[in-house]
């Protein structure tokens, strides 16, 4: 029976050193994939995420295709490695839900009525999991969306707050979600203010809950910022060479 | 389509590098619904006129619009376009224009007095060939009919084919096609730059095929960029020398 981690320290630091405000380090970059329209790379800490956009493009098969709108698809997957006990390639109820709750945030944004009898295929794939996955794969999708020039309301930055020892910290690692208390994911277009994708696990007050938006949103305009920042240093790049 | 007031506040620079999101103006009135400009590629969100895809903000008099960096070609009716042929049907042949939607040309435009019994279509066009069109037809409700009648369409028998990006296509033209005279006329080539973004290019030897090349190359990965002319006009005079 493996003994509950202490998951604030009595300095109030998290077990990884972080204050309950701190995000984990975050690496960005889009482009990476030659095949895709669009791709991104994300890393939150130690999961990372490889996201590629295929698309417009004809819908295969045929009477899958709406007549006054694009299609969009969109498969979150764990890879047999991603986790330290081999994940099974076929996919899961939960990877089954994720890709439903993450379609329906990016559906939110595109405009899809440009592209009528076309499809949008987004992959979300996780290398490495270590708690948020499903947020940095909306990260990531929503950078490879842009990457591949598909015209959209805003980004959307996803980040989760977790309740670990009555305390609300932002972006839970794994250790965080298995023994904490609450785990609330969100998706927030930053510049239009909304909120695109919002899911709790776990028990939060009214109260709670309100602080947690606070925190995710604030969280989640960093994590925004750094993903502008990221498409605007694609064409830095080659201006450097 | 949208009434833009006289007085604009605009908050970008031209030729800055804008993404999904960013705020480029704000306008006097409010606008209720939400209106997206397919053209401008810019959307009107309550008084903000907002950026929809990664691009370069164009600011023109009292106007705005974004020139998109990345994204597929998306077709209009009197474009011309090069497409490679993927499919011999029985009245017609499919080309793929590097579109989201697939183009038809009807054996009627090539081959005079057309009959399914007595000609074979790939006795004039075959899969793998090369046809200069016109975009005849595109309604969303179906496929895309192209049209070889007019001067200079036709299959491409010499030469070699290049793709570029679609988005690059403005600024290998350039304004009033400046650029392309520049390649034409210090190279001796003859080059057609198609909308799709496939480029046509005949040369008296293989050496200028080579040089004119490697300038489109050198101003697809600059496109954003300032003086890129002066710099394309300095590389061709030390290629050519």
């Amino acid at each position: 029976m493996i003994e509950k981690p202490v998951l604030i320290r009595d300095d109030g630091l998290r077990h990884d050193g972080r204050k309950p405000e701190d995000l984990r380090p975050i690496k960005m970059q889009v482009g990476i994939l030659k095949n895709a329209d669009g791709s991104a790379y994300v890393e939150y800490g130690k999961t990372k995420v490889v996201a590629a956009v295929y698309g417009p493009r004809e819908v295969h098969p045929r009477h899958l295709a709406l007549p006054d709108r694009a299609l969009i698809r969109c498969r979150y997957h764990m890879a047999p490695f991603s986790t330290s006990d081999r994940k099974s390639p076929a996919p899961s109820r939960r990877e089954i839900e994720l890709s439903k709750v993450i379609r329906e945030a990016l559906e939110a944004v595109i405009f899809s009525e440009l592209y009528p009898r076309t499809s949008i295929d987004i992959f979300i794939e996780v290398l490495q999991a270590d708690g948020g996955t499903r947020t940095t794969g909306l990260t990531a999708a929503s950078l490879a969306l842009a990457d591949a020039g598909i015209p959209m309301r805003d980004l959307i930055a996803g980040v989760a707050v977790g309740k670990v020892d009555g305390v609300l910290v932002l972006d839970i690692d794994e250790v965080e979600d298995e023994y904490g208390e609450a785990d609330m994911p969100i998706g927030y277009a930053a510049s239009i203010d909304e909120i695109m994708l919002l899911q709790l696990n776990g028990v939060l007050t009214p109260e709670e809950f309100r602080r947690a938006i606070e925190l995710a949103k604030e969280g989640a305009r960093r994590i925004y910022d750094q993903m502008k920042k990221t498409l605007h240093d694609k064409y830095l790049r080659i201006i450097e060479k | 389509m949208i009434n833009v007031s006289s007085n604009l506040k605009i908050l970008v620079a031209d030729r800055q590098i804008v993404r999904p999101g960013d705020i480029l103006a704000i306008m006097e009135q409010k606008i209720m619904k939400p209106m997206y400009n397919p053209e401008k590629h810019v959307y009107i969100y309550e008084d903000k006129i907002v950026s929809a895809v990664l691009g370069l903000a164009s600011i023109t008099d009292n106007d705005v619009s974004v020139i998109p960096l990345e994204g597929r070609y998306f077709p209009k009716v009197g474009d011309t376009v090069i497409g490679l042929v993927v499919g011999v049907g029985i009245t017609n042949w499919i080309l793929d224009i590097r579109a989201p939607y697939k183009a038809v040309l009807n054996a009627g435009e090539v081959i005079e007095n057309f009959s399914p019994i007595t000609t074979n279509l790939r006795d004039y066009i075959d899969v793998g060939d090369y046809i200069v069109a016109k975009i005849a037809v595109f309604d969303r409700t179906r496929d895309l009919l192209l049209t070889v009648k007019g001067k200079g369409l036709g299959k491409i028998t010499e030469g070699i084919v290049i793709e570029i990006e679609p988005s690059r296509v403005p600024r290998v033209i350039g304004k009033k096609g400046s650029m392309l005279n520049l390649l034409t006329s210090k190279t001796g080539c003859n080059i057609l730059v198609a909308q799709n973004g496939v480029v046509w290019i005949r040369c008296k030897d293989e050496k200028s095929s080579e040089i004119a090349v490697k300038a489109i190359r050198l101003i697809e990965s600059r496109a954003h960029m300032r003086g890129l002319t002066e710099q394309v006009r300095m590389f061709l005079d030390k290629e050519l020398a």
